[in-house]
């Protein structure tokens, strides 16, 4: 029974508000005293981010859809907030996340070191909020203001640390990518609202035989910000410069507003046309095989996650292209199962990458580097943060009984649907299986890179020998989110039966002729628990078994080498050589090598990066030709205040000439 | 469910130890030799689980986790196998993707565990293992889809209740993209010598070089599980159709494994191994082989 949902929404205004002044208040003490700028900052968001997720469950649980409207005095504007099941979804993750978050970073940055913590937090809980106000606004002003403020926050956040030239070089990046994803977004509410001549959502109507062309334009700027190929390159160069819990927020629940975007384009817009379904799978199967393959080839720990986000959020857009396809071609099952499981991996992502990037940020908190080459045996002296960043890794790579299996599963599951179909559908069941089943061994074979390299053998640093566990308040939120990841998996059935309602919007009632207790099978959490309870009694027959035997410690077995030293063991680079070489035509590596010479090979070395294959092959050129067409007009700008008076008088004549004529 | 089908799972963790054994006798016999004998895994076996342990120091609890981790994997695996005509303890729609993803998560465990020693041997075989899984999960899952598209179903145990499964055609290709990588994922020719005594050679053997004693007897038991498991989904392919008599259609299905143990021995008597560089062409012909097999069933 749906409820009504104005306690909700008046709670969420609530945390909206708190946020607001808790930021402002962070900020106007950051510079007298550094303490109760963080005390007002991390108090807000905590509070807020406990009041908005509350609201947010219990919106989903209850079914509660409801709006307010409250009068704003800008043209067309009206600050018009509404909430359903699709936007209470997506607002657990946002608020889970960003609050554990929000609990690293209050440890994070000790010591602030001149650093202004008013900074951090104003533009923190800026951020929270207004993402939180794109997921709840109904007004495309409102919309568009939420999302450049969002925009804007963001990009102070990457920017925080200004002192370092990637920082700024990133955000740059980043600012221009997310406006020029803006502009798209703009085209698209303003065609939207012509002909009603409103920009409530509830009054949108698309203009007769454009829906294709709209939804395309929606997926160039939604697509932009949740960082599908090709439009993903401003991802991999802001994630790593912003600081860790920042990145975990932007890649946790930030980009997958423009999932969000993408979905609420699908809901209100009704029908799109069958290409926009199948442009849709293809996208997502793309993004998701690049993005780990980009991974795999990755140094930097944290810019090897931020690949993997375009790979998770391919996964979620090859989800959601399944679920256009059963809504196209009338396959109810189908399209349950492609939405369910496309929504599911947002919760999901947002959950072991929000984990991962956290662990990064412990990672590069204790030993000051995130260069993978430079760590190792870490899960020895930070056996917390090892333990968690292991359940995330097995959660990415979508293995049971982790919360990224029963996503990967469901869109499997849909995929394999329209298999029982003849013809085309099936064949791009087919290519969906194919991709899922590639990205999944690719992802293994990366996180068994990126886990073994760094938190197993022997330190290949002094740093990473020096290591130590981070502070309770960083190892929290990490476990917290662990648990979550296994509690996902393990509990499923019931996770996907309080999604039902939010699918339903997309993918209408949901009709399972052959599963009639959900679309997620309870005998697949018997399985899981099989396995769970199968480890733990060998570990105990184990345990017996060596119980008042000898049990010795040596050192590794190397071919009877007796002092292995940690330069011997495999490097990330070796470990997945074999297949970053297999797909060098896609990679295009730069590989700088001096190999050892003569008979006592003095010194030699081996260098190899991998640039983003778009930008290096698409942006750079293009926006260096757009910098010398553009140059042609430079002579306009003389730097002279009378000439720009006089442009300004030039257009107000012809603007008048023009109003007079016609 | 009925009593064949909660028999297998227990079946197969006493048989499946004696796969090894037949493909170590036919190659014996191909040989001229006499060979080891036919239930040398289950001495094997009994040794090493009255053994201690020797551990690396630079090891934690995931090199001892992964041994069992593997081995539950596998044991789970089994409840959603079905052997010839005999179905699953449990089945349901999308069985087989857990199915695929329980020997994914057995994979990374070993692979974890042999990157925990910091050994670089140990490191060269993980990175092998991963690159050809890269390969040989699309190949099984596009094998699958394959099955699941012929028989209109969705559960393994649905896909494998008729014989035939699909047209012979159909279920020649498909026979032949399982069997290479029935042949990839247990590390017997021409992808990988278990024989060898080089470590640099190994992809399988050299991950577990550290292993010993009682985690050494779950790994070997594991392997002949794996065995076991994918044998299992080459063998539903195999008449005859289901007799009326549970039990029997289960010693079909036991027998047929015991067959491929002895076709696999044979396999790895006349054949050497490939240079590692083509084990992934190999394994993309396997994938083509199937997907060819689920063209060919599109009316």
């Amino acid at each position: 029974m749906p409820a009504d949902a104005s306690i909700h929404l008046f709670l969420l205004l609530w945390a909206l508000g708190v946020l607001l002044i808790s930021g402002v208040a962070s900020a106007l003490a950051g510079r007298w005293s550094e303490r109760t700028s963080v005390v007002l900052g991390i108090a807000g968001a905590g509070m807020a981010c406990l009041a908005g997720l509350a609201a947010a469950v219990a919106g989903l649980t209850a079914r509660a859809t409801g709006t307010i409207m409250l009068p704003w005095r800008i043209p067309y504007g009206a600050f018009s907030l509404g909430l359903d099941s699709l936007s209470a979804f997506f607002l657990i993750p946002l608020f889970l996340l960003s609050g554990l978050a929000a609990v690293f970073a209050s440890g994070y940055f000790r010591p602030w070191n001149e650093r202004n913590p008013g900074r951090f937090w104003l533009f923190y809980n800026l951020l929270v909020a207004s993402m939180a106000l794109v997921v709840l606004a109904r007004n495309g002003v409102l919309f568009l203001v939420a999302w450049e403020a969002m925009s804007l926050a963001s990009f102070f956040l990457v920017t925080f640390d200004d002192r370092a030239a990637d920082a700024r070089e990133a955000g740059w990046i980043y600012l221009v990518a997310t406006h020029v994803g803006t502009a798209f977004l703009i085209a698209v509410f303003i065609l939207l609202g012509r002909e009603s001549g409103s920009q409530e959502f509830s009054a949108y109507a698309v203009p007769a035989g454009s829906a294709g062309a709209l939804f395309l334009l929606g997926l160039l700027g939604f697509g932009t910000k949740a960082g599908l190929f090709p439009l993903h390159v401003w991802l991999p160069e802001a994630h790593p410069a912003a600081p860790s819990p920042v990145s975990a927020v932007m890649s946790g629940v930030m980009i997958k507003t423009g999932i969000y975007g993408i979905v609420r384009m699908l809901a209100v817009m009704g029908a799109v046309p069958g290409w926009c379904a199948w442009l849709v799978l293809a996208i997502g199967a793309v993004s998701g095989v690049l993005g780990v393959l980009f991974a795999l080839a990755q140094h930097d720990l944290k810019r090897l996650l931020a690949y993997h986000s375009v790979e998770n959020v391919g996964i979620i857009t090859l989800g959601l292209g399944l679920g256009m396809l059963g809504v196209h071609y009338g396959i109810p099952a189908v399209a349950a199962l492609g939405f369910a499981g496309g929504l599911l991996h947002v919760l999901n992502h947002a959950l072991f990458k929000g984990l991962l990037f956290l662990g990064a940020g412990a990672v590069a908190h204790a030993t000051g580097t995130r260069d993978i080459e430079r760590l190792g045996g870490l899960l020895k002296r930070m056996p917390w943060t090892g333990a968690a960043f292991l359940a995330g890794a097995v959660a990415i790579c979508g293995l049971p009984p982790f919360n990224g299996f029963a996503s990967e599963f469901l869109i499997y599951v849909g995929a394999f649907r329209t298999l029982l179909a003849n013809g085309g559908l099936a064949l791009g069941g087919l290519v969906a299986v194919v991709a899922l089943a590639l990205i999944g061994g690719l992802a293994a074979a990366c996180f068994a890179k990126a886990f073994g390299i760094v938190f197993q053998g022997e330190p290949r640093s002094p740093a990473a020998a020096a290591a130590h566990e981070v502070p309770r308040s960083l190892v929290a939120p990490m476990l917290v989110l662990a648990a979550l990841c296994l509690a996902i998996g393990l509990g499923a059935g019931a996770v996907v039966r309080a999604l039902d309602p939010a699918v339903a919007q997309l993918a209408g009632p949901i009709v399972m002729s052959d599963a009639p207790r959900g679309i997620f099978p309870i005998a697949l959490g018997t399985v899981l628990a099989l396995l769970v309870a199968l480890t733990l009694a060998l570990a105990w027959i184990r345990r017996r078994l060596l119980a008042g035997r000898s049990v010795r410690a040596a050192v590794t077995w190397d071919c009877g080498y007796a002092a292995p030293t940690a330069s011997m063991q495999y490097t990330a680079t070796g470990f997945a050589q074999p297949l970053t070489n297999g797909a060098w035509a896609i990679l295009q590596p730069h590989v700088e090598a001096r190999l050892p010479q003569g008979v006592f090979p003095v010194s030699a070395s081996f260098e190899s990066h991998a640039p983003d294959v778009a930008r290096a092959n698409l942006y750079d050129p293009l926006f260096r030709r757009l910098a010398v067409g553009l140059g042609w007009f430079r002579w306009l700008q003389q730097g002279q205040v009378h000439w720009y008076v006089l442009y300004i008088v030039v257009v107000l004549m012809v603007l008048l000439a023009w109003a007079l004529v016609s | 469910m009925n009593a064949a089908s909660s028999l297998h799972p227990v079946l197969a963790l006493l048989l499946a130890p004696l796969l090894p054994g037949v493909i170590n006798r036919i190659k014996a016999l191909f040989g001229g030799r006499r060979g080891p004998p036919l239930l040398q895994l289950y001495f094997d076996l009994w040794k090493l689980f009255r053994k201690g342990a020797v551990y690396s120091r630079t090891t934690t609890w995931v090199f001892r986790a992964g041994p069992l981790v593997n081995f539950a994997c596998l044991v789970a695996a089994l409840a959603l196998l079905p052997l010839g005509r005999v179905a699953a303890p449990v089945s349901f729609a999308g069985d087989l993707v857990l199915l695929a993803y329980l020997l994914g998560l057995g994979r990374f465990a070993t692979v974890a565990a042999a990157l925990d020693t910091g050994s670089s041997f140990e490191g060269m075989g993980a990175s092998r293992e991963v690159q050809f899984a890269v390969f040989a999960e699309p190949a099984l899952l596009a094998g699958l889809a394959a099955l699941a598209h012929a028989t209109q179903s969705l559960s393994l145990s649905g896909m494998y209740a008729a014989w035939p499964a699909a047209t012979l055609p159909v279920l020649a290709l498909l026979g032949a993209g399982l069997f290479i990588l029935f042949l990839a994922e247990n590390c017997r020719m021409p992808v990988d010598d278990p024989n060898t005594h080089l470590e640099l050679t190994m992809i399988h053997e050299v991950m577990v070089l550290d292993h010993g004693g009682v985690d050494f007897g779950f790994v070997l038991w594991g392997s002949a599980l794996k065995l076991w498991v994918l044998g299992a989904l080459l063998a539903g392919l195999l008449p005859p159709p289901a007799t009326g008599h549970p039990l029997a259609d289960l010693a079909v299905g036991a027998g047929w494994l015991l067959a491929l143990a002895a076709a696999t021995g044979a396999v790895e008597s006349v054949m050497a191994r490939v240079r590692l560089l083509r084990v992934p062409q190999l394994l993309v012909g396997a994938g083509v082989l199937c997907a060819l097999g689920l063209l060919l069933t599109f009316r």
